[in-house]
């Protein structure tokens, strides 16, 4: 019988087996790492690759030969995996698995910027800007799911945002309104969800893909009759105000992309660290946890399990909300039919590749963010690697850390098991 | 997943007080399946005539003064709504316009059946991805794959169409086969990935929905698929002798909705007669106990999978064989995912899919004429589909609205819910 399902794995893994997870992984960074130093260095031309501490190509910058580069890197992956694989102590696992993964990113970026440069400033703050609606998109979920709630609608609350922001922030031409209406739009997919799941006990997942056909039928039907005749009256909202705060903006690189820029980057980072430590250590968190893992043993100590549900989903629904409002207010300045383009099932990979977790779901969502920027800077200049190959990597890594390859990913027990009270 | 019970069948033999015809009404307002279904539909059109009415400017100025001079309000929303839902109708089942027309002589045949046609045409795919849906649930898997393995099923249904030179018959055969497999190998993975590692199939077939797509506009780019005389992302065209045979031109419908029905068959006969169907089903309702009765729950799964993937493969094959005769980026539409809602619909039973798909394509061919002639959105459309399957999913929901009874024999199917 070979039925084996993720709690069995756990059961056979033996703590003395050869291959166990280190080996394995040590084994992987060896293999990319051959690659890294073989295929990227001897595609690489022998010319300089320039990192450049700026937005263009003036100014301070780091360069290396890129065929060098490429095969140095490559060697620094081979030799991380190699201290995994004979076996290192285990908390230097993380650290190694870290370096190697990195010198490969490396390798393959002098690979494809030799003989040009890469402004780090630009690919940073393009890369945290893309990872924005991201991080927002997988915080909401950590707060649905880590209460008990699958949240697969979290596309459907970006765009019901989004098309609040443009609607609301036009008609009332200032922003805030349109922030506002952000919240109240994802608040609207996100009461559906709780309604549905929780009092009518509908198949979550069922619900979440159907509210999100449903938002985008019905932002795409109002965009159809109200913003494109008239688009000057409905659909053209205004920007956020990008802030620049004095002294820190100088920081090189760090400065420009955390300190002169719009609010929404602030939000985001601070409701990680706000979500985080609510998680740990407040009465809420502890509470939300036992809803998650165990509604029946959170309901016997006296926890309101649904109201508890409830009002997460909603508070969810505010921060997805405000993820919509990025793709209005902040990337562009007008509303169009399904522009959130699958965000917001790559914000749900983010949350599942972060393991539940905020400050997981922070570096899977800029992991992906890189990605996704380092695609556009390769197809603007050219390369050979097809820029949709490097789309599908946060699929892929998603793919993979389900199946359990890389590390183990377990969801709140009770993720999407409504709750009744017997 | 769904095990509910067929409508209550009347007694043969009636209860001493009740008559006949009390007994039937009374059923008729119990929560049974069939009427959930028909109230569902109700609402979902009441809530899309609300919608049509509060995004029309011209009959919003009218509620102005609504309280002085209702009538011109009410008569103006009932214009727009009647004007809407009778386009719907025109275009999806009959005009009687065109049926006088053909009648007097001036209209030809061929418009008179143009509508129904369309339906068809618009069904026959949703046929396959419904079934691919609904096989899977019924063995306790969420397919929610379907676009992406529609999506394969498109590619290498198309490439072998445009691609490989075989003779009339053999090389249609051959497309589909292609389709299909392709479709396979797509489920064949979360399948496999939920046998080994127990990775949920939800997650995985939603990553590889986005990975076939990509993988898709990446191929259409690649010199040998591209059309070298088109500047714009499209491949060649499919060669005649693999495309579905189809009605005389402008029908539009072609052999597509024959496999569909055919596919439904088999797939009610896998389901309901055969030995795997009776392995599927088990697993579907208690993987452990089926363990215990000896059968490989990892290897039902897998298969389950392939068939399930394999079916929506088809799907794909049947949309780029029949109707796109070329790939293109979008040339799977939104086949997968309205296959997953068809599938809900038909509450997961094979001859249930088909009636469900039929309705679907009722709704998107329809929805053409509704945006020609009214001027209304094609997008209302999926606001309909939509609200359809959350009232059919929430049939309590359903239930209290209509203060309807509770069912005498039939079990509200309510969607047992799961968690990753």
């Amino acid at each position: 019988m070979s039925t084996a399902t993720v709690e069995d794995l756990t059961e056979i893994t033996a703590p003395d087996r050869f291959w166990n997870r280190q080996r394995r992984l040590g084994a992987a960074l060896v293999i990319i790492g051959l690659i890294a130093a073989i295929v990227f260095g001897s595609l690489a031309e022998s010319k300089t690759a320039k990192f450049t501490l700026s937005e263009d190509a003036e100014g301070a910058a780091l360069s290396i030969n890129g065929q060098f580069g490429a095969i140095l890197f490559g060697v620094v992956t081979i030799a991380a995996g190699a201290a995994l694989l004979a076996g290192v102590a285990k908390r230097w696992q993380t650290w190694l698995l870290g370096l190697g993964i990195v010198t490969f990113v490396l390798s393959f970026l002098c690979w494809q910027v030799a003989g040009k440069f890469l402004p780090l400033v630009d690919t940073v703050s393009g890369s945290l800007e893309l990872a924005l609606p991201l991080i927002l998109g997988a915080l909401a979920g950590v707060l649905c799911e880590r209460s008990g709630v699958v949240n697969v609608a979290i596309e459907g609350q970006f765009l019901m945002g989004a098309f609040g922001a443009a609607l609301v922030g036009t008609l009332a031409t200032s922003v805030w309104a349109g922030l506002i209406s952000a919240i109240v739009g994802g608040v609207i997919i996100a009461a559906m969800l709780a309604w549905l799941a929780i009092r009518f006990l509908v198949d979550q997942v069922v619900v979440g893909i159907v509210l999100n056909l449903f938002a985008l039928g019905v932002t795409g039907f109002l965009y159809e009759r109200l913003m494109q005749p008239d688009a000057l009256k409905y659909n053209s909202p205004p920007r956020l105000p990008e802030w620049k705060i004095p002294g820190l903006a100088d920081i090189p690189v760090i400065g420009p992309v955390l300190f002169d820029t719009n609010l929404l980057v602030w939000i985001a980072l601070i409701l990680v660290f706000v979500i985080h430590f609510g998680l740990k250590r407040t009465r809420w968190g502890l509470r939300t946890r036992a809803v998650g893992e165990h509604p029946t043993a959170a309901d016997t100590v006296g926890i309101r399990v649904r109201g508890l549900r409830y009002m997460n989903v909603l508070l969810g629904g505010v921060v997805a909300g405000i993820g919509g409002a990025y793709f209005t207010l902040v990337s562009t300045s007008a509303f169009n039919k399904n522009m959130t383009a699958g965000a917001g099932f790559i914000a749900l990979a983010a949350l599942i590749f972060g393991r539940w977790t905020p400050f997981g779901a922070l570096g899977a969502a800029l992991f992906f963010g890189f990605a996704q920027k380092l695609a556009n800077y390769l197809s603007a200049v050219g390369s050979p690697v097809p820029n949709q190959f490097l789309n599908m990597l946060p699929y892929i890594a998603t793919i993979i850390a389900v199946a359990g390859l890389v590390g183990r990913v377990r969801a709140p027990a009770a993720d999407g098991v409504p709750y009744v009270k017997s | 997943m769904t095990t509910e019970v067929a409508p209550p069948e009347k007694k043969e033999e009636e209860p001493k007080r009740e008559t006949f015809i009390s007994l039937f009404l009374q059923n008729l307002w119990s929560a049974n399946t069939v009427t959930v279904t028909f109230l569902s539909i109700f609402l979902a059109l009441v809530i899309g005539a609300v919608l049509i009415v509060i995004s029309d400017s011209q009959v919003l100025s009218y509620f102005e003064y609504f309280t002085s001079r209702p009538s011109d309000a009410l008569n103006a929303s009932w214009d727009l709504i009647s004007q809407a839902y009778a386009d719907l109708f025109k275009g999806a089942i009959f005009d009687p316009a065109a049926f006088q027309a053909w009648f007097d002589g001036t209209g030809t045949w061929q418009a008179a059946f143009g509508p129904i046609s369309e339906t068809l045409t618009y069904a026959a795919p949703l046929v396959f991805t419904g079934l691919s849906v609904a096989i899977a649930f019924r063995g306790g898997l969420f397919n929610i794959g379907g676009q992406g393995q529609a999506v394969i099923g498109c590619v290498t249904g198309g490439v072998v169409g445009f691609a490989v030179g075989l003779p009339v018959g053999l090389h249609l055969l051959v497309a589909l086969l292609a389709g299909f497999l392709g479709g396979a190998l797509w489920g064949f993975l979360p399948g496999l990935l939920k046998a080994r590692t127990g990775a949920h199939e939800v997650i995985t077939t939603i990553m590889l929905n986005y990975i076939a797509t990509l993988f898709l506009s990446w191929l259409i780019l690649q010199n040998g698929v591209r059309d070298p005389d088109r500047t714009d992302a499209i491949s060649k065209t499919i060669e005649s002798s693999a495309q579905l045979p189809a009605l005389p031109s402008p029908l539009r419908v072609h052999l597509g909705i024959v496999l569909a029905v055919v596919a439904t068959a088999v797939v009610a006969w896998l389901l309901n007669k055969s030995p795997f169907g009776f392995e599927l089903r088990a697993v579907g309702v208690n993987p452990p106990a089926a363990k215990t009765a000896g059968m490989s729950v990892a290897k039902t799964y897998t298969l389950l999978m392939v068939i399930a993937g394999g079916l929506a493969g088809l799907g794909g094959a049947v949309q780029v064989l029949g109707t796109a005769d070329k790939l293109t980026a979008q040339v799977a539409g939104n086949i997968g995912f309205d296959g997953l809602l068809v599938a809900l619909l038909g509450r997961n039973k094979p001859w249930g899919t088909l009636l469900a798909a039929i309705l679907y394509g009722a709704l998107r061919a329809g929805g053409n004429l509704m945006q020609v002639d009214a001027g209304i959105s094609l997008e209302l459309v999926t606001v309909l589909q939509a609200l359809i399957v959350i009232f059919i999913a929430a049939p309590a929901l359903v239930k209290a609205i209509f203060q309807l009874r509770a069912a005498r024999s039939a079990r509200l199917g309510t969607t047992m819910a799961k968690g990753w």
